[in-house]
């Protein structure tokens, strides 16, 4: 087996999984709690919800799919969707800048920011 | 019985080269659809798969060349795409590929890399491309979250077929004795 890869292949893999690695970590830690739950359907904001509110809220996503988005305890989540992947619900809960949940099938994203002002991208490295 | 597929350098007409080209084509189309009836959902990350397909890319490219791994890469996405998906998968197929086969000519070319890291460099630039596309039709995705998960999937599982299409090119090339093409080229 070891036929098939070297000494410069192991390096570009642990260089390319360490890099993705360390990619990661920086952007976790310099994460800041947020403070909203903006919606995006095929690229333009639909609606902005605070993170501190609880809420239910349906989405009529692209192509006529819908994705149910909840708001408890600072973190959003998709609860329900009609796609047939179900991917959006399997991304789980988020509540850092920057997160997203993404249900490709509605072009739906769900993103979180930080201030009530439209600076979202200020967190971008 | 061992069939002797490949081409003996110079000795062969094309037509055996046609062949060939043919039967990887179904069999990378094959492979494709294949993944399609067993999709891996792995943190909720679209885009997390094999790449049982990657296979095929990496035997005909060492075999044939640039040329030949592009046109096999093409015809599979559009084959299958239309087969079992839609317009926007044969996009993010082709992009996905596109990004694959030019990275992974590259790195060949370097002469510095065996077939592992290769397709393990391959794997990675497949879902950058695919995420780049996604980035497109998607307008709002932020890019940072998901390179760091789909280059390390990329690349292990670029790697496990990089082993994989070593050993099939060993087994598909074994009588050609002038075809060491998978040991480094130094």
């Amino acid at each position: 087996m070891f036929k098939y890869f070297g000494r410069n292949d192991c390096i570009l893999i642990a260089v390319l999984i360490l890099g993705a690695f360390a990619a990661a970590c920086i952007y976790h830690i310099s994460g800041k709690d947020g403070k909203l739950a903006r919606v995006y359907v095929d690229g333009t904001l639909t609606g902005e919800y605070l993170l501190s509110e609880e809420a239910r809220i349906d989405i009529n996503g692209y192509g006529g799919g819908t994705n149910t988005l909840v708001i408890e305890d600072g973190a959003a989540f998709i609860e329900e969707a009609d796609c047939p992947d179900k991917l959006c619900v399997h991304q789980g809960r988020i509540s850092r800048e920057g997160m997203e949940l993404v249900c490709m099938p509605n072009r739906v994203v769900v993103r979180i920011a930080g201030k009530d002002e439209n600076e979202t991208d200020a967190y971008t490295w | 019985m061992r069939m002797k597929l490949m081409p003996t350098h110079g000795k062969e007409g094309p037509s055996r080269r046609v062949a060939f080209t043919a039967l990887m084509t179904a069999l990378a189309a094959a492979a494709g659809y294949l993944e399609m009836l067993f999709p891996i959902d792995i943190f909720g990350i679209p885009g997390v798969k094999p790449g049982l397909a990657n296979i095929v890319s990496v035997i005909v490219l060492y075999l044939f060349g640039p040329a030949y791994a592009f046109m096999v890469m093409a015809v599979r996405v559009i084959l299958i795409g239309f087969m079992f998906g839609n317009m926007y998968s044969v996009i993010y197929g082709l992009t996905g590929g596109v990004f694959s086969v030019t990275v992974m000519c590259l790195l060949k070319k370097t002469g510095l890399f065996k077939c592992t890291g290769v397709s393990a460099a391959g794997g990675a630039a497949h879902n950058i491309g695919q995420l780049l596309v996604a980035r497109v039709t998607l307008g709002e995705l932020n890019l940072v979250y998901y390179i760091p998960v789909l280059v390390v999937f990329g690349t292990l599982f670029g790697s496990i077929m990089g082993v994989l299409s070593g050993m099939v090119y060993d087994r598909i090339s074994k009588g050609d004795n002038n075809d060491r093409i998978f040991e480094r080229e130094a």
